[in-house]
């Protein structure tokens, strides 16, 4: 039976049919549909965990136990895994672990634009790269197989393009596989010094078995075509080539590390111009040339951005097609309407403060005319920033502060805030709790009282956990009340020691509710105050301010803001 | 066949991706849809491709490609139309959503759209209010489609109908109609 499917729920259903008993994750853009769609089998474990360095160290206990297992997290989330990664490339694995990564060249939904590839060079863990979702589920299926194998983690990569499109997969049974019997094994097991000397040796050679082995994979595999031009290529870079240049010699590598370089070198020799085509760093490139097989790459490839058959085309061929667009004014993503971090971001713009920010829809407060944030790095870092304005200007607590999210705070904003009470930073911490993970979609985390499979379990209290932490100064208001806000946010402030405001409002998006939307009345002074909250359901056209009711959600928060009574409508 | 779904995050562009992904392969053929997920969803401009043949490659379709763009707002048309084949058409809705930058006052929305584009405008928004509520504005989009490229009407609708929840059935399926009767 075939089916129409997202490349992530095609990686899910191949851990599924390769017989996976834990599934654990992090939930990032491109990846995360892969977890939430294994959490619909009942024989799959499944969980959302704090972050993705626990969700690798849950996935390394089930395979040590003997459990097939996947963790899936965005490329960002591996940087934060990569402590029990590189040293899980050593203890290798009794069940098979299977780490799927995924990358999002173009950055559709990150912070950078990091290439995994050269992580697990570094990890010295072997990477499987598919192509469509047909591969990916094969792929993963594959992983787990070379995965006992070899003794070895297997990464699977995959990219925004493989993760977020859609074609049709054959479907097959799953196959059970029993948890393995397990016996302590300390020299496997237990890296210590001595033991991870040793191991080290058994890595270099794994990969160096693994590198040769792959020469007769039949994931790795040349298309003959003409013998003028041939292409080196992996993952969606190989659906691009195989669109642009339908006459070329392809050699489609599944492994992109290690590399079957008799294969390669095989192929570049079989043609006249040999290339590589890859996205972001010149991986395949740099390990080929190093190699010594010639191959052009990157002196013709961009290192930025996704590719097309397009660019291919231009790139290899020189064939350029002109095509203009029209000069239009930009629509960037902004705030939802009804967005409960509106609120806080219109205090935050108001109050003119410094805001040092973290990875979520709120980092979406840094767009006018809200305007409101200074630094954006990574999960976690607003508090640890906040501290170092603090200790860098004895007058920043004054007028900064520290936004993160509830599930971000989780993930890595408490060790933060220990660190600010210990040694006696001065901040403001504001942390938006809209009770979910909201830019990937919508999942539980360890304070909405939900699992992953929508089951109740304890639901860990925020204000408890700060004060737990050492911190007395805790206070919880709703963003939707402009002036409590306003008021909580000046007397964190004006605290000389560390407190944490906590804007507890549910996402507007959880609620899937149909509204009305509200009216401008005839009271309008067109004062333009409303303006000010950034909300996309506020226009100012040629009739003055109106309300576009097809993105209204009746928040109420643009009343809250006019003087004049001029917005008529009922808060639910 | 290219089709390039475009509009404004939370329009409802991923369900019409997915109604024509449905009713192509339950019609035989290759499909391959390419979604945008995540931050670039929050009311910011996005598109979603359909690829429909009997064998597909890449799943994204290239500037002066796309046989066909439906477009869930009029600027996003716009943003678009170089998109298309020279022979392609466009189907909009003629609703205007103003972008931030238009709204804080630092740029305009563009005037006279409809001279530049190719193709047909149809007022969704008025035929979702209609069929109850702003959201059915995506079953308007593709009852027209529906019309324009030729589909077979009762597949196509029970390609919608079996990608959206039980409760909106109804409101979905008079303005899948009413879409469908206004081209």
């Amino acid at each position: 039976m075939k089916k129409l499917m997202l490349g992530d729920f095609a990686v899910a259903r191949g851990a599924w049919e390769a017989g996976v008993k834990v599934a654990a994750a992090y939930p990032g853009t491109p990846s995360t549909e892969i977890t939430e769609e294994l959490a619909r089998y009942d024989d799959v474990y499944s969980e959302w965990s704090p972050n993705e360095k626990v969700a690798l160290e849950v996935g390394i206990g089930a395979s040590i136990r003997g459990a097939r297992t996947i963790v899936s997290m965005k490329h960002v989330g591996l940087n934060v895994a990569c402590d029990p990664l590189f040293t899980a490339s050593y203890t290798g694995v009794n069940g098979g672990l299977v780490v799927a990564v995924a990358d999002d060249p173009s950055v559709f939904s990150s912070q950078n634009e990091q290439d995994t590839r050269l992580t697990a060079v570094s990890a010295q863990i072997p990477v499987l790269e598919p192509s469509d979702s047909q591969e990916a589920k094969d792929f993963t299926k594959l992983a787990f197989e070379l995965s006992e194998k070899y003794d070895t983690p297997v990464i699977l990569r995959i990219t925004t393009r493989v993760a977020h499109s859609q074609s049709l997969v054959e479907l097959c049974e799953r196959e059970e596989k029993p948890v393995k019997g397990y016996e302590r094994d300390i020299a496997k097991y237990v890296m210590m010094p001595a033991n991870a000397r040793t191991k080290h040796v058994v890595v270099e050679e794994r990969m160096q078995k693994l590198s040769e082995d792959s020469n007769a994979f039949p994931i790795n595999r040349i298309e003959e075509g003409s013998k003028e031009l041939g292409i080196i290529c992996a993952g969606g870079v190989y659906q691009y080539v195989k669109e642009a240049l339908p006459e070329a010699s392809v050699l489609k590598l599944g492994t992109v590390w290690p590399l079957p370089y008799a294969l390669i070198e095989k192929f570049a020799k079989s043609v006249k111009r040999c290339i590589v085509a890859e996205e972001l760093a010149p991986h395949l490139e740099t390990q080929i040339k190093a190699h010594g097989i010639a191959v052009e790459g990157k002196n013709i490839f961009p290192r930025c951005g996704e590719f097309s058959a397009k660019l291919i085309r231009e790139k290899v061929l020189g064939e350029k097609t002109e095509t203009v667009p029209a000069a239009v004014p930009a629509r960037p993503p902004v705030l939802c309407a009804g967005c409960p971090h509106r609120g806080v971001f219109y205090v935050l713009s108001k109050l003119k403060l410094n805001v040092l920010g973290d990875i979520g829809c709120y980092t979406l407060g840094a767009v006018p005319p809200l305007g409101s944030m200074d630094a954006v790095v990574c999960m976690g870092a607003s508090i640890g920033m906040a501290i170092g304005f603090d200790k860098a200007d004895p007058e920043a607590h004054k007028h900064s502060v520290a936004v993160i999210g509830d599930s971000t705070f989780i993930h890595s904003g408490i060790t933060g805030l220990v660190d600010a009470v210990y040694n006696k930073a001065k901040v403001t911490v504001v942390i938006l709790d809209n009770r979910t993970t909201g830019m990937t979609g919508h999942q539980n985390h360890p304070a909405t009282g939900k699992t992953i499979k929508n089951e109740p379990t304890y639901e860990l209290n925020l204000e408890e956990v700060c004060r737990a932490v050492g911190v007395k100064d805790v206070v919880t208001v709703d963003p939707g009340d402009l002036a409590a806000t306003e008021k909580a946010v000046k007397a964190a402030l004006a605290n000389e020691d560390v407190s944490v405001v906590i804007a507890k409002r549910p996402c507007v998006l959880l609620t899937k509710k149909l509204y009305n939307g509200f009216r401008v009345n005839g009271k309008c002074k067109k004062c333009k105050a409303c303006l000010k909250l950034g909300c996309p359901a506020i226009v100012n056209g040629k009739d003055g301010i109106t309300i576009d009711v097809s993105l209204c959600t009746e928040c109420g928060l643009c009343q809250g803001v006019c003087k004049f009574g001029a917005i008529d409508g009922e808060v639910k | 066949m290219d089709i390039l779904i475009v509009g404004v995050g939370g329009q409802g562009t991923l369900l019409a991706s997915r109604v024509l992904g449905k009713y192509a392969m339950d019609k035989g053929y290759d499909v391959k849809l390419s979604e945008v997920h995540g931050m670039a969803q929050r009311g910011g401009s996005v598109m979603t491709y359909v690829r429909i043949g009997d064998k597909i490659a890449s799943p994204i379709i290239d500037e002066g490609s796309a046989d066909f763009i439906l477009a869930f707002e009029k600027l996003e048309a716009l943003r678009y139309a170089h998109f298309l084949k020279p022979d392609g058409q466009i189907l909009y809705s003629t609703q205007e959503i103003m972008p931030m930058p238009v709204v804080t006052g630092a740029a305009e929305y563009p005037k006279g759209i409809e001279s530049r584009l190719r193709g047909t405008g149809i007022d969704a928004l008025t035929m979702a209010l209609e069929a109850g509520n702003a959201k059915a504005a995506n079953a308007v989009m593709l009852g027209a489609l529906c019309k324009k490229l030729g589909y077979e009407k009762d597949a196509f609708e029970a390609a919608l109908l079996a990608s959206i929840p039980q409760k909106t059935v109804e409101m979905n399926k008079k303005a899948f109609e009413l879409g469908y009767a206004a081209v």
